[in-house]
Formats: structure tokens, C-alpha cells, sequence
């Protein structure tokens, strides 16, 4: 079907407003927060309802159109890239909060609802959802299941996985699926696992049941600066040692602090070669026999400045320069990259001076901070896209340390997921027969192969090329968000 | 003794060559679990036994994480963390002192730490697995954060072996509690039901409930100060024998499962009120699992259509009537799916078939 006739179609169940075909319309949906990837779809169509939604798989399904969905679009691995000859689904308008159950602690929530608006609606129960990514003041939770999205919080409170009990998803044939439950478990395979981070690749989400959580009593800060990152290292293991499970736990490295401390003044310690933040939340009693423990810790593991944050204001401002990182890498550098990759944390020595030596060899700057609590890097390599062959080589610098992640036995994205950015290190992390169990898992929901193609997992016979997250002179999409 | 490869490749032979004649094979670990879910089809079945392929691979107490063998028992790995100050969050039931890793994923039970630190599909960061052709797979890892690929490694809990062989299993592991009180109070069924609720929307450091013949029992986990103050601020009993209990319900030695009538487990919303159905019941989770003793004045179906109501489902966990089926059957749609993911993982439909669902 041509592109005017699907429009025609499309126009018998949708307003006309709901269906855009006009390039000038269809600009706004060409990239998600990976810019540096661009495709302009076909049509993009904005239902209002899940009735909706199901005509436009029916259709797309009858006429083999492939579908890419689409949130917020603040994904960062080009998730959301269209397809040219694809429909766009955008689920932005099916925003409402349905139902919160206080006593149930949960809230049932359409697809388009942003992260934060559900705590925001469960903040006069006293409660809130726990997943924190740091988009969350904009990216929706249709988006955070498809990703299976984190946050800073996520060692102690989990990952979206953790925190929903029941979706209801449609197939690329419009037929709807309840999967999960309003229990805490349900019967046959858990199909809920499944499609929590399956990135727009198994079946169209209308509707999430979330568990929320009571709001912690008191949330308390210490910050410890360290002249030597392997032993900052060995503080974070001392602190899980000795038995605590920190609600965050974050590391900056030496040049990190620099940018961020010109930036924001938290008032971080510049002679430190790296400096971590741990904070503890729960009841005042839990809180105060924690921050205690964290204190003799880092002073036994050889801090050379330790702080403790006396009120909110001072927890905020220390945590300021952490959520400043992004931004700052973009004031001291006219572009740069961020890498995602996960390591089991007793790497990370290695793995930091392997990178330093790598930015030596390839003479690019790179910063590094780091959710020290869960083993998720995010190292950003700093370039000037406008010296002919920086680009190039950057991309040559994140691939070899994705490579080592892998080889240190962590993994190549532990939370922006691998969308196009990175199909090809998933060449590196999963052999032939593993790669071809995802290509079944894939056909068991979407035999045709019709939900965002081309994405998440490569095809055998190609790896497709390699991709990143390029900010070109701090013209970021969502520039207002913190970026860690 | 044999090298573990040796062992992994007897396996692959024994699945072949059942995948050759279509032979279903039961993959067993120590059998303490036999009783649990629907028996295989077929007669003349082959069996792998993956009790040899046993021990810890990796295990370092700061990263949280351990992986272990399929055939670890569940005691030598619990002893293992214990050592290091640290456990299976989930706490899950042994039914069996031989009781092994790979059943205790395969079947996916938790016991009574569920409800405050998740289940085992929680906790599950990466699996080893042999699929119905023999090969040697592996997904997830051994990281807490990891969005590389589909969830292949959670599809493996509770899936009754149906799917694949498990060989190995990475777990994150949670450090034990510093100090726990149990502690009891009287009431009626009603009343337990909306307190747990509210107590569990508040921050307060409960990791245990269960309600039986009137009595609230809660078991209280964490910083010594934080237990004292909570304890004092809710009140109740304390219960000095309180592990006990708690692993007798959590292993079903306790009075209420000593029966020869069929016990049933239904998982529905934690606010459901009481359940009319005519037998004992005795609740966990907050509310959110309810077990009954059918004296068998109740048929299967009654039962699944009120656990369905309420937004959940009914297993038939002990002491079959065969007929019946063990699981809540599942709406055609997601049958549908559950089919063709069998079909992809097992093109012979010779792991355990029937053992979850006679479709797969």
C-alpha cells in the first residue's frame, strides 16, 4: 500500500490531526535523544486510546507495514529511529494516570504517563514509584519498560523489572495480551521478564501496573574524596562487605571533578583522584546507624576528606555536581560520547586504567562516572568533531571499551539499551546460537517481523554499523536533562 | 571424578539422542520437588540427572553476586553466603534437605521474604542452559544492570525445566539481616488483612507476614535500632521461637500443611478480602498469597474462577487430583505464545513435556 492510500486508511478510524504525512509533520519524530541517528518515517499516527491503537496494528499487520513505537523519545540507542518505510506509533496521547490504589500500592497507568508524574500523583499517599532514570521529568513509562530503564537508585530498589506487576500488550496482529498479574506471580512463563526491555520489538504496551513504595523517612549523604581511584574502588567493596546495601553509590573519577566542580561549586574536594557518593535512606533509626558505618568505612578504606550532608539542601548540593557530569563534559569539550557498559565492580581498576591508557593512545580526553554501587560505567569521551577523523576515532575508543567490559565479563549496555547504537558489540557479547534464540523469541510474538526491524538484536548473516551518542556542541535533544 | 565438561557433554548426548526419537527426558535434580506441578507425559521417559553437575563457580561477597551449578544443593550455597554474612533474599523453600539450585529456579517458589525483597525471577541476573538441540547457551551475566538482549535467563523461572536444561545460575545475593524479631498479635482475618496493607505502605522494616487462627504474626528485619523502634511503635508479642516458625511455614511443616487433603496456593491482590471458600486457610505475603486445604467440598474450577475473580490464580500445589491440572490454564492468546516459545527452545518436545502445561 502506498503512503497516500495507508494516510486514507488511517483516516477512516483516526482525526485527521492524529495522522501526519507532510514532511514539515513528520520532522519532530526523526531522531529519539540519539541524534546523531536520523530517519524520517513515512506517516506517524497519535492515537488517544487503545482501541485505536488496535485498528492501526490490524491495518499495519494487513498490509505488512512495519511499526516503530515511540514514547517520549528521550531514548539514547536510537530505539525510536523510524523506518522510512515504516508507521511511527506514538503513544505520547494515551497519558493518563487510571487508577492509583493506595492500600494496594499500585497504580494502574497508560503508556505515555511520564516517570516522575507517577510519583508526583502518589506523593499525597506517601508513597512513590522507585525506578529514577535521570530523564525522568520527561521520559514515559512505556519507554522505561521497553528499556527496562534504572536510576541511581536501582541497587537497592530495583530496576522497571522489579517494580511492575502486569502489563497489558498488543500484538503486531492487534490481539491484546495480559500478561503478569495483580498477584504478585502468575501462571506459565514469565512473559513479563520478557517483554520488560524488549525495546519496541514484541508487542505494542497500553497499559502498566505499577508497584509503588512508601516514601523513606530520611535520606542522608556522605561524600568521600579519595587520592587513589583503586581504593575508592575497595571503599565501595568494603561498604557491601560489611553488610550495607546503599540507596546510592556513585563514583566520580579525577577529571569528572574538575568539570563538574567549574560547573556547579558542590564544593568536591579538587586534589582527589576520585570521589564517591553513598547515601542511605529508610527510617531516622535505619539512617542514622548506617551513615555512622558508612563514615568509619570510608575513613578506614584511607578517605582523604570526608563530608556528611547536614540537611536537604546540602544532600541536593552534593548530588548537584553528580547530575551536572553530562553538562559539563559539553562545556569542556565540543562534543562527546557516552558509553554504557556494565563490569563486575572488582574490574574497575583495570578497567579505568585500560581506558586511561587507551585515551592516551588514541590522545582523547575521557571522563568517568560511574554507578559504582551496580557496576555500570558510563565513560564520556571528549572530541572535536570538527578535526577531520575525531569522530572516527572516538568511535573506535567506545567500541574497545565496550570490548573490555565484555572481556572482564560485564556487559555492553546496562541501561540505554542497544537499539541501533549498539547492534554491532552485540556481535561480540553473543554467539550465533544465542543470537538465534532472540530471533525466536522475536517470531514467537511478531512472527513477520513487522515491530521496529532492524533494532536491538542483529541479524546473523550482518552486523549493522556501529553507532553513538554525538553531541555536537552541546546541541543535545533534551538539553535541560541531567544525563547519568 | 569426571571433568565438568565430560558431564555437560554426556548431557548433550542424552538430549540428542532423545531429540533423535522424540523421547521425553525428565530432568531431575534431587526430586524434592516431584510433587510440584503436573506429571510428565509419555511412558518409557529418559531422565537427566543434573545432581552431578554441582558446586560454586564464582562467588565474591562485595560484588553481590554468586553462580552456581544447576546441582549445587540449595544448603551448601546457602551455608557458602551465609559464611559471608549474606543469603538468598527470596529465602526459598527446600521441600528437602537435598533440594538444588536448578529445581529451586526451575520451579520458581520464594517463601515468606518474598513479599519485602522479591522473588526468585528477582534475583535471577544470568543463566547457562543446554536448549533441546544440545547447545551450550548463555544469557544475562553476571551484573546487576544488563539490557543486552531479551530476558532469556528470567524466562527460565519457573518454566518447569520445559524450556531447557539449566546448567548454571547467576543470583545477586543480599546481606543478612542485622537483627530480626518475630513478633505475634490477635485479631480476626479482616482486620490482618487491611493492617498488613497499611503497615506495608509505610516505611517500616517488615520482610514477613502470615495470618492463621487469629493470630498476626510479622517478622521484623534490619538495623537492631530500626527493629527495637518499629517494634515499639506496632506493638504485639514477641515470639521467641520466631525462626522456627518461620521456616515451617516457609517449608510447610507447619500444622496447617500437615494434611492428606489437596492444598491448594492461591496468588491474588494483597487487599482481597477474605476468601469464602469452605477449608482452612492460612495467608502470607501481606495478603497477596493465600493457601487452602480443600476438603474437597470445593471442585478445581470453583476455585480458579474466585482466584481469577479477585485478579489472580489458583495452583493445586499438594496432593493431586490429577485431573485437574496443577496450574490456572491459560487465556488461547498467551497459550498461543507460550507454544511457540516451547516449540524454538524444544523443536522435540522432550523437556519435561506436560510437567507445566499439556501443551508444552
Amino acid at each position: 500500500m502506498t503512503a497516500a492510500e495507508l494516510v486514507k486508511a488511517f483516516r477512516v478510524f483516526l482525526p485527521a490531526e492524529a495522522v501526519l504525512h507532510q514532511t514539515e509533520d513528520l520532522r519532530p519524530y526523526e531522531c529519539d535523544a540519539l541524534s546523531a541517528y536520523r530517519q524520517t518515517p513515512m506517516i506517524v499516527v497519535l492515537p488517544q486510546a487503545e482501541a485505536e491503537v488496535i485498528q492501526i496494528l490490524q491495518l499495519c499487520h494487513a498490509t505488512q507495514t512495519p511499526v516503530v513505537a515511540r514514547g517520549a523519545g528521550t531514548g539514547l540507542s536510537g530505539g525510536a529511529l523510524p523506518h522510512a518505510q515504516g508507521v511511527l506509533l506514538s503513544l505520547a496521547k494515551l497519558n493518563q494516570i487510571i487508577e492509583i490504589e493506595p492500600l494496594a500500592r499500585t497504580a494502574r497507568v497508560q503508556p505515555g504517563v511520564r516517570n516522575l508524574a507517577i510519583s508526583e500523583a502518589a506523593k499525597p499517599y506517601g508513597m512513590y514509584y522507585a525506578p529514577d532514570p535521570s530523564s525522568q521529568i520527561a521520559c514515559s513509562i512505556g519507554g522505561n519498560v521497553a528499556e527496562n530503564s534504572g536510576g541511581v537508585h536501582c541497587l537497592k530498589y530495583g530496576l522497571t523489572v522489579h517494580n511492575i506487576l502486569k502489563l497489558r500488550v498488543l500484538t503486531i496482529e492487534g490481539e491484546c495480551l495480559e500478561i503478569g498479574g495483580a498477584g504478585l506471580d502468575s501462571p506459565g512463563y514469565d512473559l513479563l521478564a520478557l517483554m520488560t526491555g524488549s525495546e519496541g520489538m514484541l508487542g505494542i504496551v497500553t497499559e502498566i501496573t505499577v508497584k509503588l513504595i512508601p516514601l523513606p523517612e530520611k535520606a542522608q549523604l556522605v561524600m568521600a574524596a579519595f587520592d587513589d581511584v583503586h581504593q575508592a574502588g575497595k571503599a565501595v567493596a568494603n561498604v557491601i562487605g560489611a553488610g550495607i546495601i546503599p540507596a546510592g553509590m556513585e563514583m566520580m573519577d579525577k577529571i569528572t571533578i574538575h568539570a563538574v566542580e567549574d560547573f556547579v561549586q558542590a564544593g568536591y574536594d579538587m586534589d582527589a583522584a576520585a570521589i564517591l557518593l553513598c547515601e542511605s535512606d529508610g527510617t531516622a533509626e535505619e539512617v542514622a546507624d548506617e551513615i555512622e558505618r558508612i563514615n568509619a568505612i570510608m575513613q578506614q578504606s584511607g578517605a582523604i576528606k570526608i563530608s556528611t550532608s547536614r540537611d536537604e539542601d546540602e544532600r541536593l548540593l552534593f548530588w548537584a555536581g553528580r547530575k551536572a557530569a553530562f553538562p559539563a563534559a559539553g562545556r569542556v569539550s565540543p562534543d562527546y560520547y557516552c558509553m554504557d557498559g556494565t563490569i563486575p565492580r572488582k574490574h574497575l581498576a583495570d578497567v579505568l586504567r585500560g581506558i586511561e591508557n587507551l585515551s592516551n593512545e588514541y590522545g582523547l580526553r575521557c571522563m568517568n562516572v560511574f554507578h559504582a554501587g551496580d557496576g555500570n560505567l558510563h565513560p564520556l569521551i571528549l572530541y572535536d568533531a570538527n578535526n577531520p577523523g575525531e569522530l572516527e576515532k572516538t568511535e573506535e575508543f567506545g567500541a574497545q571499551i565496550l570490548e573490555m567490559c565484555i572481556r572482564v565479563g560485564g556487559t555492553i549496555t546496562g541501561e540505554h539499551g542497544v537499539g541501533v547504537e549498539k547492534i554491532n558489540q552485540m556481535c561480540s557479547q553473543f554467539k550465533t546460537d544465542e543470537l538465534e534464540i532472540f530471533h525466536a523469541v522475536k517470531a514467537a510474538f511478531d512472527p513477520n517481523g513487522l515491530l521496529n526491524p532492524g533494532k536491538a538484536v542483529p541479524t546473523l548473516h550482518r552486523c549493522a554499523e556501529l553507532g553513538a551518542m554525538h553531541v555536537h556542541q552541546g546541541e543535545e535533544k533534551f538539553p535541560e536533562l541531567s544525563r547519568f | 571424578m569426571e571433568s565438568l565438561q565430560t558431564i555437560i557433554n554426556e548431557f548433550t548426548v542424552i538430549i540428542r539422542t532423545a531429540a533423535e526419537s522424540k523421547t521425553p527426558i525428565i530432568i531431575r535434580g534431587s526430586g524434592s520437588k516431584d510433587f510440584y506441578g503436573n506429571q510428565v507425559v509419555g511412558e518409557n521417559n529418559g531422565s537427566l540427572d543434573v545432581t552431578t553437575y554441582s558446586g560454586i563457580v564464582d562467588y565474591e561477597s562485595t560484588e553481590l553476586v554468586v553462580t552456581a551449578r544447576a546441582g549445587t544443593r540449595l544448603a551448601d550455597l546457602e551455608a557458602a553466603l551465609h559464611k559471608q554474612g549474606q543469603m538468598l533474599a527470596f529465602e526459598p523453600p527446600y521441600f528437602g534437605t537435598t533440594a538444588t539450585l536448578g529445581g529451586c529456579v526451575a520451579t520458581g517458589l520464594s517463601g515468606p521474604r518474598r513479599v519485602s525483597a522479591g522473588a526468585v525471577r528477582d534475583f535471577v541476573l544470568g543463566a547457562r542452559l543446554l536448549d533441546g538441540q544440545g547447545n551450550d547457551l548463555r544469557f544475562g551475566g553476571q551484573v546487576m544492570k544488563n539490557v543486552a538482549g531479551y530476558d532469556v535467563s528470567r524466562l527460565m523461572v519457573g518454566a518447569m525445566g520445559t524450556l531447557g536444561v539449566l546448567l548454571e545460575v547467576s543470583l545477586k545475593v543480599l546481606p543478612l539481616p542485622q537483627a530480626e524479631l518475630t513478633v505475634q498479635m490477635q485479631m480476626n482475618e479482616a482486620a490482618a488483612i487491611e493492617k498488613m496493607n497499611v503497615w506495608a505502605g509505610k516505611p517500616l522494616p517488615i520482610s514477613a507476614t502470615c495470618f492463621f487462627d487469629d493470630l498476626l504474626t510479622f517478622r521484623l528485619s534490619g538495623a537492631e535500632l530500626a527493629v527495637r523502634a518499629a517494634h515499639t511503635k506496632l506493638g504485639g508479642e514477641v515470639l521467641v521461637t520466631g525462626s522456627a516458625f518461620w521456616q515451617s511455614v516457609c517449608e510447610q511443616t507447619h500444622n496447617f500443611f500437615q494434611t492428606q487433603q489437596s492444598v491448594w496456593r492461591l496468588s491474588i491482590p494483597s487487599t482481597t478480602q477474605t476468601l469464602f471458600l469452605p477449608g482452612q486457610q492460612l495467608v502470607e505475603w501481606n495478603g497477596a498469597l493465600r493457601w487452602f486445604v480443600n476438603n474437597e467440598a470445593v471442585d478445581a474450577e470453583t476455585i480458579r474462577i474466585v482466584a481469577k475473580k479477585a485478579g489472580g490464580h489458583a495452583t493445586l500445589f499438594r496432593n493431586h487430583k490429577l485431573s485437574a491440572g496443577a496450574f490456572q490454564p491459560l487465556d488461547p492468546n498467551m497459550m498461543k505464545i507460550h507454544q511457540r516459545l516451547k516449540q524454538k527452545f524444544d523443536p522435540a518436545g522432550i523437556f519435561n513435556p506436560g510437567r507445566l502445561y499439556p501443551e508444552l
